[in-house]
């Protein structure tokens, strides 16, 4: 699915990632961790091709991903912060998306399921946080894609748009995908997740189940596990 | 390309600004043409408001669109389209709607006043293709300073320099060299100096074809001789058509290689 060999990546002076390599291929859902500045972000701009690495190969699906921008096809993104043209509304919108990937079955669905009915022809600058932030999980879950990319996705949901979201992730898996998160709520990723990455000054310090990880560290929660690695490492 | 341009142009069409540059001009014609009744004078004073506030319009609503969509961008970034589909539709966009802005707003009232049976025809048209020559040059100028810029106060600031550069500081610079090398024929110099500048090429250019460059002593006449011609109008035009094409090209290149 997801191939990555020796990804370099430097920022100035400042070096994000450090020849990283990991392989994803199977089915699940697994976790991207790391404190601040450990490279999250940039391996996920990384595999969506809006970071330029300086070294190293990452093939999607067989395809190495600087060919051509037919890779993307395969995946879905949710971006971290909603925004969008200020005067389209939520139905162009998604007619946009359907417009660049291919009609969308789910789309109907999965406006009811948020209950978007009543914005569909507001627009978009008149929308508040939250609902923003449910038109863009449903631009991102309407595309039926092999690989989905969320970065903090539950940013700004209210609690019961927060259980569907979780819902949705979890009927995704069942469908086979592969879905990669990247979150700093540890009881989301518990909750949710089967394997942690967790990055560590550009290289990936962990990667597993999180079973294992709570076995190495002799820790019985996550975020205590978590914080073991952190102070190994500065030992 | 033309999905996202679709789009964009949609978004902007609607956009509260978009109404407000077209009543400005839509006012300002009609302002100028009913209480004036001279047509020829008429478009003198808004080539001279054209000149100044196109450049002005382009750059802030390049920088500002630019800006402000970064998350959209980001988003799009991460469909199956090439980064120059992206940004040559969305800079298409910008240019086209605020292209339209101009044309129709400065269009209706000279037409509701009689402009098609008049002689000023030709002039006028000439006012407004410079005009639309000017918004795409510098949204395009002001797509490859926010390109550059992460920072968009420091973008915004560049770009409000570009402006002032381009419409005032120029030719400041230009009037002071040729004060101190008036011993020097200067027509040569001074024909190029105009081509450089899109601004200034744009004013001559319209000078010239109101027959008022009389005004301008020997230099006019130099002028007068170039950009009075046929060959004169095709290479200013040509010249305008390269200003676009460099800028352009250039957001294609940067954006190949840029992080986003």
């Amino acid at each position: 699915m997801i191939e990555i060999r020796g990804l370099s990546k430097k920022f100035k002076k400042n070096e994000v990632l450090s020849g990283l390599d990991l392989v994803i291929d199977k089915a699940g859902i697994f976790a991207i961790l790391g404190p601040n500045g450990s490279g999250k972000t940039t391996l996920i701009k990384a595999i969506l091709g809006m970071v330029i690495p300086d070294a190293g190969e990452i093939k999607v699906a067989d395809s190495n991903i600087k060919n051509s921008p037919d890779y993307r096809q395969k995946i879905d993104y949710l971006p971290q912060i909603a925004n969008f043209p200020d005067n389209l509304k939520v139905r162009e919108l998604i007619a946009m998306i359907q417009d660049l990937r291919g009609d969308s079955k789910e789309a109907n669905n999965l406006i009811d399921r948020f209950d978007l009915h009543p914005f569909m022809d507001k627009k978009l600058v008149n929308l508040s946080g939250g609902t923003k932030q449910k038109v863009n999980i449903l631009l991102t879950f309407m595309i039926d894609s092999p690989i989905l990319i969320l970065d903090e996705p539950t940013t700004g949901l209210d609690p019961l748009a927060l259980i569907q979201l979780k819902d949705l992730i979890q009927e995704k898996k069942h469908a086979g995908k592969t879905i990669l998160i990247t979150s700093h709520i540890m009881s989301f990723v518990e909750e949710m997740t089967d394997e942690v990455v967790f990055l560590l000054e550009g290289k990936i310090r962990f990667k597993g189940l999180i079973q294992k990880l709570k076995q190495d560290t002799n820790q019985n929660d996550l975020e205590h596990a978590i914080a073991v690695l952190l102070e190994e490492s500065h030992v | 390309m033309f999905k996202i341009l679709k789009y964009s142009f949609y978004d902007l069409a609607r956009s509260r600004w978009s109404y407000i540059y077209f009543l400005f001009y839509f006012i300002l014609a009609l302002v100028l043409l009913f209480l004036n009744h001279d047509l020829s004078k008429a478009v003198i004073t808004l080539m001279n408001v054209i000149i100044i506030l196109v450049p002005l319009i382009g750059t802030i609503f390049g920088v500002m669109y630019y800006y402000n969509s970064r998350e959209f961008t980001e988003l799009l970034l991460a469909q199956p389209i090439k980064r120059k589909s992206i940004f040559l539709g969305q800079y298409l966009g910008i240019a086209i709607s605020l292209s339209m802005s101009l044309l129709l707003g400065i269009g209706i009232p000279f037409v509701i006043y009689g402009l098609f049976n008049s002689a000023a025809i030709w002039d006028f048209s000439l006012l407004l293709l410079t005009g639309v020559f000017l918004t795409f040059i510098f949204v395009a100028l002001a797509f490859n300073i926010s390109l550059e810029n992460e920072n968009k106060i420091k973008g915004f600031g560049y770009a409000v320099l570009l402006w002032l550069f381009m419409a005032v500081i120029y030719d400041g610079l230009f009037l002071m060299s040729l004060v101190m090398f008036e011993d020097y024929p200067l027509d040569k110099l001074s024909l190029i100096g105009t081509m450089l500048n899109p601004v200034d090429l744009s004013r001559t250019l319209i000078l010239l074809k109101l027959d008022i460059s009389a005004l301008m002593g020997y230099t006019g006449a130099v002028f007068k001789q170039f950009f009075g011609t046929d060959t004169g109008l095709f290479t200013s035009i040509g010249v305008l058509f390269i200003w676009i094409l460099i800028p352009v090209k250039r957001i294609v290149v940067r954006v190949k290689r840029k992080d986003f």
